[in-house]
Formats: structure tokens, C-alpha cells, sequence
């Protein structure tokens, strides 16, 4: 018999009430119920980063978490970034310009955390960049342009 | 690659958690932070039948650590002791309490804990990835009891108590008690770990003991080949009057080289006795070994930290 619970949660601003199965991870929850599929999962034991949301502002593992979890709670997912899809968000722009990114799969956790790390530190240094993405894993190993897309955040304020 | 099933529930109080846990036993576990148990229940390596959420339960984490001034810390060498409070006051004692939910992003930014206890400050950075370190709580850490964690190893240098909780009572248990064997702690199956209280130097003793962690591992973030936390007390006249040296990843629970420590103890330390508890330290330990790192080469790699950590705080941070 499924253990079935009813949650509701915001996510990206809009207001979900799910019946959930308590084994199911907050990414699939995102992914599959809600049709977000911007958060990537690549190991689903939370090593590589991909899944990586805001919950309740923090940069978080989607898959190291149960959709459960996310009852009366905030989420910010990659499709939260912007409003407009004619117009990036700056940290957005900024991977575009520097070429921040090459298969992409990294990236949405990527931008989320920088959302919140360059929040926190607006003025970070290059080693403090490398340290806030030690925990995002790029497989195309594109990390100098990704670094140099966070930096160009700061040159520009 | 996803959870097999089973029944959560969000616990509402300590009490309402404590009464499942009482219920469920060993079917039963409490979820914290997650970053352990959720990765071992997606690969199945964990199955709990029932899975308590602590996460609903506020006052469990204190999000700001305290420091508890004219304290008694009494003799914190019993292996199990009564609500340390009710021990003989000490007025110049002090005790670093952190609640068992308090998450490692609050360890790592809490100005209390850098000013106080600094070789936890040096540690959390350490501790995984900061996404990780957003969710994950030091009771969860401990309770985990993970030999290759940091934070196990720096309970033991920091000769930190435990506060055990059930709904027969509550219990404290020294940290070198705590952890029996890999991933198996002293903890009932009715029990949780809700508090961490950390006696911390007297104000005598303040500026006379310096502390250093140090790992080595293959990426940041990853878990450590070898890592060793290191506390040296000198008293006035240099002479050093207290030593640890812990170990992680060095056999199947965090490791106290009380030998290698003895090398140093009741001496004026000199690169001699350094090299000697770094050679007793070698073999004091006991690491497994893996695919990235020989016993051989962990042995190796405890030998250097361990001089290269004493060497740092006694060249650098008296």
C-alpha cells in the first residue's frame, strides 16, 4: 500500500498542492509531477550537483530530499531565474557571454547555487569561486569559462 | 536509484518523535539532514520501514550555538554522566552546547563556535560540499558514526559529551564511548542523540591550547584518504601538559592515539618528539585501506599530517 501525503509548496513563486508517495525525491517531484525539468538528476546520491534547487534559499540537493519534505516550504528551481523568456537573468547572460557552459547539463545547478553564493559574497575572490563549486561537477570539465562567467558577476557589480 | 518504500512521518515534538521511535525500534529511523541516510536509502543500501522526520521539530537545533558561562564541567572522564549542569560549578569552566540538529552551515558561520572552539571551525569546510553542508546536522553526522567523517574524529580531540534521549530518560556519553564499530554506535534502539555539549578551556587556560585539522583527499569535498585533528595545551613554561591526536578513516570508528600523544605529554616538544608520535601514530592506527589508498600509504599519509599538524601549532598558533 502506498504511503500517500498531501503537500503543498511553492515553487518558483506559484503555489502547488500535490498527493505525494513518501519515496519519492523532491527532483522526480519537480521533474515529473510539475513538468520542471530545467533541475537535472545525473547520480541521484548527491555527489555531481545537477539537482541542485533553493530550498527556502539555500542550495540544496533536490535528490537527497523527499517531495515530502517540501511541504510549507519554498522552492526555487532554474525556470525561476527569469520571467521573460526573451530575457536572461544576469548570471544567466554572464554563462552566455563567457561561455560559461558546453552540454549544459551541469549548468542549472550551477546557476543555483551561484545564485545564493554570490548573494552571500558579492565580491568573491577566484579561490572562493572554485571552493563554492566544488560541489557542481561539469563532465565536459568546461570549469575555467564557468569560473570566468562567475567572476565577470562581479566585474560588472 | 530511488528509495524503496515506506511510512513517514513528520514528528511534531521531541516527545512525538521520541514515542515512534520507543514504537518502531530499529524499524525506524530518524531523518536529520539527510545527506547520509537519503543517498544509502536511494541506493538501497538502507531500507527503514519507517522514517521519523526531525526537520518539523523546532527548539532540536539550536541555530545559534550557546556558551553556558560558570558551568561545572566536573570530571569528564566518566564514561557516563548525569546532566552536566548538575556537576561540582567550576566558575571558570565553559561549555560549548550545540544542539543535535544544528546544521553544519550554522557550524561553519557561527562566530561563537571560531572564537571558541576553532578546531570545529577549521573543520566544517572540510565537511563535503556546501550544498550538502546546508542540510546536514552534526547529530546526524555523529549518529551516523561514519569512521571517514571529520566530525567524529574531532568530537573525540575535543573530548565532547553526548546527550542520549529516550522516553526512559536521558543519558550523557563521552564521545570515545560513543562510536563501537563502523556505522554502529552505543545508542538504544528507543534512542536519540539530541545535544552536544563540549567542555571547552577554562579561562586559565585560554592561549595555552592551540589546535589544527588537516586531510588529505583527491578532490575537495570528497572523503578524506587520511585526516587528522590535532589539540597540544602548553603550560607556562612551555612544557606540554595535554595532547590528542584523532584520526579519521583509520579503522572502524574514529581514532584516539592516546600512544602517539604520550610522546608528547610532560615534554618540551622538540622535532624529535615530533617524529616520534608521528611513528607511533603510524602504527597506532588501524586503516583499512581502498581502492585510492593502500594501508601502506594511509599509514604514510597519518605519519606527515600528524607532523605537519604539530608543527603548525607549535610554530604557528602559540
Amino acid at each position: 500500500m502506498k504511503d500517500l501525503h498531501t503537500i503543498t509548496t511553492t515553487v518558483n513563486g506559484k503555489t502547488y498542492t500535490r498527493e505525494v508517495e513518501s519515496r519519492m525525491l523532491l527532483s522526480d517531484f519537480i521533474r515529473h509531477e510539475l513538468g520542471l525539468t530545467g533541475t537535472h538528476v545525473g547520480c541521484e546520491y548527491g555527489v555531481c550537483g545537477a539537482c541542485t534547487i533553493l530550498y527556502d534559499g539555500y542550495p540544496t540537493r533536490s535528490c537527497l530530499t523527499l517531495a515530502v519534505q517540501a511541504n510549507n516550504h519554498t522552492i526555487e528551481t532554474v525556470e525561476g531565474l527569469t520571467t521573460d523568456p526573451n530575457k536572461l537573468h544576469p548570471l544567466q547572460q554572464s554563462f552566455q557571454d563567457a561561455h560559461g557552459l558546453q552540454c549544459g547539463y551541469c549548468t542549472p545547478g550551477i546557476l543555483m547555487t551561484m545564485k545564493a553564493f554570490l548573494a552571500e559574497n558579492p565580491n568573491p575572490s577566484e579561490t572562493e569561486v572554485r571552493e563554492a563549486l566544488s560541489g557542481n561537477l561539469c563532465r565536459c570539465t568546461g570549469y575555467q569559462h564557468i569560473v570566468d562567467a562567475i567572476l565577470r558577476m562581479k566585474d560588472e557589480g | 536509484m530511488k528509495p524503496a518504500a515506506f511510512k513517514y512521518i513528520a514528528a511534531q515534538s521531541l516527545e512525538h518523535a521520541l514515542t515512534l521511535k520507543a514504537e518502531y525500534g530499529d524499524e525506524a529511523k530518524f531523518l536529520a539532514g539527510g545527506q547520509s541516510l537519503v543517498p544509502a536509502m536511494n541506493l538501497r543500501v538502507a531500507q527503514p520501514g519507517v522514517l521519523v522526520d526531525l526537520n518539523p521539530i523546532t527548539g532540536l537545533g539550536f541555530v545559534e550555538s550557546r556558551i553556558n558561562e560558570g558551568l561545572g564541567i566536573g570530571d569528564w572522564g566518566l564514561t557516563t554522566i548525569p546532566n552536566p549542569q548538575s556537576l561540582i560549578p567550576h566558575p571558570a569552566s565553559r561549555i560549548l552546547q550545540l544542539g543535535a540538529m544544528t546544521r553544519y552551515r550554522t557550524l561553519e558561520r557561527s562566530a561563537e563556535i571560531a572564537t571558541r572552539c576553532p578546531l570545529l571551525h577549521e573543520t566544517m569546510p572540510h565537511v563535503a560540499h556546501p550544498q550538502i553542508r546546508n542540510r546536514g546536522t552534526l547529530g546526524g553526522n555523529l549518529a551516523h558514526a561514519d569512521p571517514a567523517s571529520e566530525l567524529p574524529a574531532v568530537m573525540l580531540v575535543l573530548n565532547a559529551q553526548l546527550k542520549a534521549q529516550s522516553v526512559r530518560g536521558e543519558r550523557w556519553i563521552a564521545a570515545r564511548d560513543f562510536f563501537t564499530t563502523i556505522f554502529t554506535t552505543v545508542l538504544a534502539a528507543d534512542e536519540m542523540l539530541t545535544e552536544i555539549a563540549i567542555p571547552l578551556p577554562t579561562d586559565s587556560d585560554v592561549g595555552r591550547t592551540r589546535t589544527c585539522f588537516m586531510e588529505i583527499a583527491r578532490r575537495r569535498g570528497d572523503y578524506a584518504m587520511m585526516g587528522v585533528a590535532a589539540s597540544i595545551t602548553l603550560n607556562a613554561a612551555g612544557v606540554c601538559t595535554d595532547a590528542k591526536l584523532g584520526y579519521l578513516n583509520a579503522g572502524d570508528t574514529p581514532i584516539l592515539a592516546t600512544q602517539a600523544a604520550q610522546a608528547l605529554i610532560g615534554q618540551t616538544i622538540s622535532d624529535a618528539h615530533i617524529q616520534a608520535a608521528a611513528a607511533i601514530a603510524h602504527d597506532e592506527i588501524q586503516p583499512p585501506g581502498n581502492i585510492h589508498a593502500s594501508v601502506a600509504f594511509q599509514r604514510h599519509l597519518a605519519s606527515v599530517l600528524t607532523r605537519r599538524a604539530i608543527k603548525e601549532i607549535l610554530d604557528f598558533r602559540f
